[in-house]
């Protein structure tokens, strides 16, 4: 049966290349002065609106929200950094994602002695969020995930998913029925 | 006279929305040589404007207006503000619709005689037979070139349906199929035949599957007696001193209000609007809402017993390639209290893209379960399981006591619990459709909760007795001569098959009864 190649097709590097970012090279996300970078400067995103810290903790927390060990930082980059225009254009959206990530590092540091993102296990980040998980904070960034996150075509052929048909002529000779293994 | 139509031609039969029911009747009216408008709310979007995005064709044509709900049903609390899957468009919701196109079998209308008096429910049995039924569902399969009838070839199977077949042949069920799909599995009426594009609920691009939009609604047009009128949102129906329906309020897409005359009204306008708008137009004549003596408007809405089954394999097995739903296991769809309820269900191959998986798999779920379950989205086969709920009086659209829309009405509460009788069908359901892959080697499989309603049913039911329900067996208003309901609405219990073709089979006869009393004066 025709299946797919879901490898990455983009180089992890191409996104520090074109963004012109620094390599930080520690594991984890780091922030700092507009900047907020990934590990080995595999990406950096510029925020206008929010605190850098603030974003990348976001940007944990939706790994850990929707965690896919495949799908490298950039893809839950884009799945948030829509929250630092937003948080731009209403103070409201602003002081709810401050407030929210402000309380998660709270809790994380009342619990653990570090913020949320030094928390190092997956599992102990995941116990601090199911805390929240009732509350609007949590709910607004999870509805909003899980529509960015799998509406993103970009991501469709790394989940074997091959998005619209119509214009390839639909799968009537590309595979409909081709199931070989039943 | 002929279309476009006068707003004070107190000759035309208004037909109010252009959904499967609406769609069919106005079109089978004009064919007749009766004047007829329909008033759509939403606008026209043609198969150009339709395109392979899940949420892109979601926002585009669905009816997104303010609703809310209640009750312990699980849709109230994952989509609160979304109690149905409806579209607002010309065509309604066969834009988005499957085509699963199945007949109601004998025993299903009639309800109480057949399953007696069920604890909490509110049973009745319909006031018409299969027999009466069976000439206009054989016009409707015509019609809408149901494969499996008429010489029309199945069509072919799938992946996801051969998943659904091998598991099916290993529990030693009879009755798996590529389904009674109204998609072309050969080119027919001017349409082509389907090309396994893969998303029939976006709107067919190949125009393979019905819909009302390119087939009934232009040759309704084609006659010179069919207007159909686009972004007119009925808000109100307006009766004489005689208690006969006069004519109609709607708004225009820039909120102006317009009258229009009539001498009947078919409301189509699906279960949630269609009673709103009777409660709407409540006057000092009809106090409790238009045609509603009997208390029943809005009452006894169903939604049909619904849940999902995927299961995840160890090889792939690419199940969004192809026709959404054509494959089907029916041997669950019989009576047999044994089982520990009453009434059958189906079980339907379905399939969704990434994104709605996204959202609909586990409603409201995160972390690794879920995600792991995704990361196996192209490993996955699925189904829908669909049975006959159990009409309850309390379950019901009724009017929000302070929430108003943009033109000032009210919006509908939808307040839903299952029955005791639901909840059995849907593990015993969930259990078979599991068993199912299970038996071709699943190595993990979900019970899937409801999605936001797509089959709405019974909130203007038929009865045999004024008393009883709203409409007559011809679906009349019991309390005004001239004022119909041509829309799912009608049903008095919901059987256990996809409702369109029985949707759209009562309009056809609808047609014949209102052209049959306007030749004799009666109308
Ligand atoms: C994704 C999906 C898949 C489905 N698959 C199947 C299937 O395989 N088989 C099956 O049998 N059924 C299926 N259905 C259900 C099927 O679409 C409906 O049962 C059927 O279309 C209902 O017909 P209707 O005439 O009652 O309402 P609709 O088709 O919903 O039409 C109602 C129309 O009335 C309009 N309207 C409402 N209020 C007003 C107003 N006040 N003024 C003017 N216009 C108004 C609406 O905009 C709409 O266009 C599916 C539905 C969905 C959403
Ligand atoms: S699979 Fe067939 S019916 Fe469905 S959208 Fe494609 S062509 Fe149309």
């Amino acid at each position: 049966m025709r299946v797919l190649d879901k490898r990455e097709k983009v180089s992890r590097r191409g996104f520090l290349k074109r963004s012109g970012a620094a390599a930080v090279g520690l594991i984890g996300l780091s922030a700092g002065a507009g900047m907020v970078t990934g590990p080995n400067g595999a990406w950096a995103l510029e925020v206008k609106n929010l605190k850098p810290e603030t974003m990348a903790t976001l940007i944990q927390m939706a790994r850990d929200i929707y965690p896919h060990d495949r799908l490298s930082d950039k893809y839950y980059v884009a799945a948030v950094s829509g929250y630092d225009a937003q948080a731009g254009d209403d103070a409201g959206v602003k002081d709810m994602i401050e407030g929210g990530i402000g309380a998660l590092d709270t809790m994380a540091m009342a619990q653990h002695g570090v913020g949320y993102m030094k928390v190092g296990w997956e599992e102990d980040r995941v116990a601090l969020l199911k805390q929240i998980e009732d509350g609007g904070f949590f709910q607004t960034i999870r509805g909003g995930l899980v529509v960015s996150i799998y509406n993103n075509p970009e991501v469709w052929p790394l989940f074997g998913y091959e998005g619209a048909s119509a214009e390839k002529g639909g799968y009537i000779a590309r595979g409909f029925d081709d199931i070989d293994w039943l | 006279m002929a279309a476009p139509y006068d707003l004070n031609d107190d000759s035309v039969v208004v037909v109010i929305g252009s959904g499967a029911g609406g769609g069919t009747l106005g079109p089978e009216l004009a064919k007749k040589g009766i004047d007829t408008v329909i008033l759509e709310a939403g606008g026209r979007h043609e198969i150009e404007d339709f395109s392979n995005d899940e949420w892109g064709m979601f926002g585009q044509i669905s009816w997104l207006d303010k609703r809310t709900t209640s009750g312990s049903w699980r849709v109230a609390k994952d989509f609160s503000g979304l109690p149905a899957w409806i579209v607002k468009a010309v065509g309604g919701s066969t834009v988005h619709w499957a085509g699963a196109s199945l007949r109601f079998q004998e025993h299903e209308f009639r309800g109480l005689t057949e399953y007696g008096d069920v604890p909490g429910a509110n049973l009745l049995d319909w006031p018409i037979t299969l027999k009466e039924m069976e000439p206009y569902y054989d016009r409707a399969e015509d019609m809408m070139g149901v494969t499996r009838t008429h010489n029309i070839p199945g069509l072919p199977g799938n992946n996801n349906f051969k998943v659904m077949k091998a598991g099916a042949d290993k529990l030693g069920y009879k009755e798996c199929h590529t389904g009674r799909m109204a998609i072309n599995s050969e080119p027919r009426d001017g349409r082509g035949s389907c090309q396994q594009i893969g998303f029939c609920f976006q709107g067919c691009k190949s125009g393979a599957k019905w819909s009302p939009l390119y087939t009934e609604i232009p040759e309704g047009e084609d006659t010179g007696k069919l207007e159909v009128r686009a972004n007119a949102q009925v808000i109100k129906i307006e009766h004489d001193d005689s208690g006969k329906v006069s004519g109609v309020v709607y708004a225009d897409k820039d909120g102006n209000q317009h009258r229009q005359k009539a001498r009947a009204v078919c409301l189509a306008g699906n279960s949630f609007e269609s009673p709103r708008l009777l409660l709407n137009s409540a006057s000092s004549m009809f106090p409790d809402g238009l045609g509603n003596s009997s208390g029943q408007v809005g009452k006894n809405y169903m939604r049909h017993m619904t849940g999902s089954v995927y299961a995840v394999f160890d090889k792939p097995v690419n199940m969004y390639r192809g026709t959404t739903m054509a494959g089907i296991i029916q041997d669950e769809s019989v009576n047999d209290p044994s089982r520990g309820f009453v009434g059958g269900y189906e079980m339907e191959t379905l399939s969704l893209g990434l994104p709605f998986m996204g959202a609909f798999l586990d409603p409201g779920a995160w972390g690794r379960s879920f995600t792991g379950a995704m990361d196996m989205y192209d490993h996955m086969a699925g189904m829908w399981l669909v049975g006959e709920d159990m009409p309850q009086e309390s379950n019901a659209v009724t009017l929000h006591p302070t929430e108003k829309d943009q033109f000032g009405m009210p919006v509908p509460n939808v307040h839903f619990d299952d029955h005791p009788n639901d909840v059995a069908m849907r593990n015993h359901a969930y259990q078979q459709g599991s068993a199912v892959y299970d038996a071709v080697g699943a190595t993990r499989t979900f019970p899937t909760p409801p999605y936001p309603s797509t089959h709405n049913l019974g909130t203007n039911r038929m009865s045999a007795k004024a008393r009883d329900g709203v409409v007559d067996k011809w679906g009349k208003s019991h309390d005004v001569p001239n004022l119909f309901v041509s829309d799912g609405s009608v049903f008095t219990t919901g059987a256990s098959e996809n409702p369109t073709l029985t949707i759209v089979s009562l309009a056809i006869r609808q047609a014949d009864y209102i052209a049959d009393q306007m030749s004799k004066g009666n109308l």
